[in-house]
């Protein structure tokens, strides 16, 4: 077994972290690091989460990876259509990817640019605005920058803090951006007004180099935690049942 | 006892300048491809393509037969943004109706029961309101008096879909993990126009050997016309009968770098017949 942790395994904790307390719901990260650290929640402290293969069925395995009909542990079928029932239900927690995720939690996947002609375009509006309105969201940033991390966001695809309370507590009521995890530091907006904090930094980086990479004053707690190693346990699920092949180290290499 | 079956080069016929044209599937699973390729050659302008969107979105802007594109995301899913649809957008090229997924399915869901719109807090806050100035808003007439979404109804004119197995009459069968949003789209469709490609037409009575009949999710009370399309779905997925041709799906991406490599394509791979098409298909591999 390893010594020491990676910051693609610290990255993975994190993400573990974003879901401790949500119990028995779905549970829905999506990219390499993001479905690994889920895997690993479930596979360790929260082991009622229900997690998809990444296609139309829930699962059972802790295998991070595409496995063949015959591996996989069946417990329900869940198409595409499904994945609303619990989106709308409020029985899903996603973390997903953002091309631009601001200050206040909005974050973008459409478009870079002018939206009527926009520079660079990209996927388009996806389910963050039905995921953010109707249930807990949070991101995963592999590649912390200013322009990544930004101060306001080209598209409001997925709402933040400031669009949910223009709203008001009626309409934005199941809303909350939990987490955006980064492969520097963890972020969350446990502030006053909701703007983003620093929540910890992995092993490694500084909160220097966290604020220099990102595009606006991040809310500085007088004593920054880092972020939480993996447990021995841990280790050995992530190198011997979750990623065994490390995945992982290519989204964030050592 | 109607006997559906029908071409592609009839189902082009059967469509018009200006129609919107909702397609089957999802990113680059299960499209209809082979009527995707007959539009993209045929003399058809104008089109609103609403879609789950995938290569039928991107082939169909670059052969310029797109007006408009009614959707919540294009993708090649290996290949996660569609090259050919991105040149559209940013050269401006074409008009963008964006959506949320879930919209998207109730927009269909709408246009299926004849009612105008179907409520939901979902768009609530985001840009679709500064992006898609058709999207409005309803107040709850009960005590509550929430503020929710009114998704409009998807008004379609035709669409198109392909499954795996079908009858002659049209009723169809899925076999793969996901029925996608077929089902809608051709029971949000008018009478006339609601096309189904499949791999292969087999008796009625032979369905269920195919598959449980929990697959056959496809009536034949919402089909039109069917076409028998072996690979049909070239080079999008349609498991369990074949996978994604990722290395057609790289060249087919490749040829938005130049107009001269998007001509080379076209020569090659849609001004071609369908049986032209799946013959130099075997002759490569």
């Amino acid at each position: 077994m390893t010594t020491t942790a990676t910051r693609a395994d610290v990255c993975a904790v994190a993400v573990a972290e974003a879901f401790r307390g949500d119990g028995e719901i779905l549970a829905n990260p999506i990219g390499t690091i993001p479905m690994v650290g889920g895997r690993l929640a479930r596979a360790s402290f929260e082991p009622d989460l229900c997690m998809t293969d990444g296609e139309a069925a829930l699962i059972g395995n802790d295998s991070s990876y595409e496995l063949s009909a015959e591996e996989k542990i069946y417990e329900y079928s869940n198409p595409y259509r499904s994945m609303f029932d619990w989106v709308w239900s409020g029985r899903r927690h996603v973390m997903m990817g953002a091309t631009q995720v601001d200050q206040y939690g909005n974050q973008n996947i459409a478009a870079i640019g002018d939206y009527a002609q926009p520079r660079t375009m990209l996927l388009g509006y996806r389910g963050a605005p039905g995921n953010t309105i109707n249930d807990t969201t949070s991101y995963w940033v592999p590649n912390h920058s200013p322009q990544v991390v930004c101060a306001k966001v080209d598209t409001v695809c997925g709402i933040g803090y400031d669009r949910a309370a223009e709203l008001g507590e009626q309409a934005a009521r199941f809303h909350e951006i939990r987490r955006v995890v980064t492969n520097l530091c963890v972020i969350d907006f446990e502030t006053p007004d909701h703007r983003a904090r620093i929540r910890s930094v992995h092993p490694g980086a500084t909160v220097d180099e966290v604020q220099a990479a990102t595009g606006f004053e991040l809310v500085i707690p007088d004593d920054v935690p880092e972020s939480r190693v993996p447990t021995d346990e841990e280790l050995r699920l992530l190198y011997t049942v979750i990623d065994p092949e490390g995945r992982r180290e290519t989204e964030v290499p050592s | 006892m109607a006997d559906k079956r029908t071409t592609e080069d009839e189902v082009v016929a059967a469509l018009s300048d200006g129609m919107t044209i909702a397609v089957g599937g999802w990113g680059s699973r299960r499209k209809p491809m082979s009527l995707v390729r007959a539009i993209a050659r045929s003399g058809l302008r104008d089109l609103t393509i609403v879609s789950y969107g995938g290569p039928d979105v991107g082939m169909l802007c670059a052969a310029r037969k797109v007006k408009r594109v009614v959707y919540a995301f294009v993708s090649l899913d290996t290949i996660p943004l569609e090259p050919h649809f991105r040149a559209a957008r940013q050269s401006g090229a074409i008009e963008d109706e964006p959506l949320d997924e879930g919209l998207m399915l109730l927009g269909l869901q709408a246009a299926a029961w004849r009612v105008p719109f179907l409520p939901t807090r979902v768009g609530l806050g985001s840009d679709l309101f500064r992006d898609n100035p058709k999207l409005k808003t309803v107040t709850s007439p009960y005590d509550d008096g929430e503020e929710l979404v009114a998704m409009p109804a998807l008004e379609l004119d035709a669409a198109l879909i392909h499954q795996n197995r079908s009858d002659e009459r049209g009723n169809g069968q899925f076999l793969g993990p996901d029925m996608y949003f077929d089902d809608l789209m051709v029971q949000a469709a008018p009478t006339g126009r609601r096309f189904m490609s499949v791999e292969r037409i087999v008796d009625t009575n032979d369905m269920a050997k195919e598959g449980s009949h929990h697959t056959q999710r496809i009536s034949r009370m919402s089909i039109d016309g069917v076409i028998e399309a072996p690979n049909g779905a070239h080079f999008t997925s349609c498991v369990p009968d074949y996978g994604r041709d990722e290395a057609f799906q790289k060249e087919y991406a490749a040829s938005a770098k130049t107009p001269e490599a998007w001509d080379a394509f076209k020569t090659a791979w849609i001004d071609v017949s369908e049986t032209d098409y799946q013959s130099r298909l075997r002759a490569r591999s």
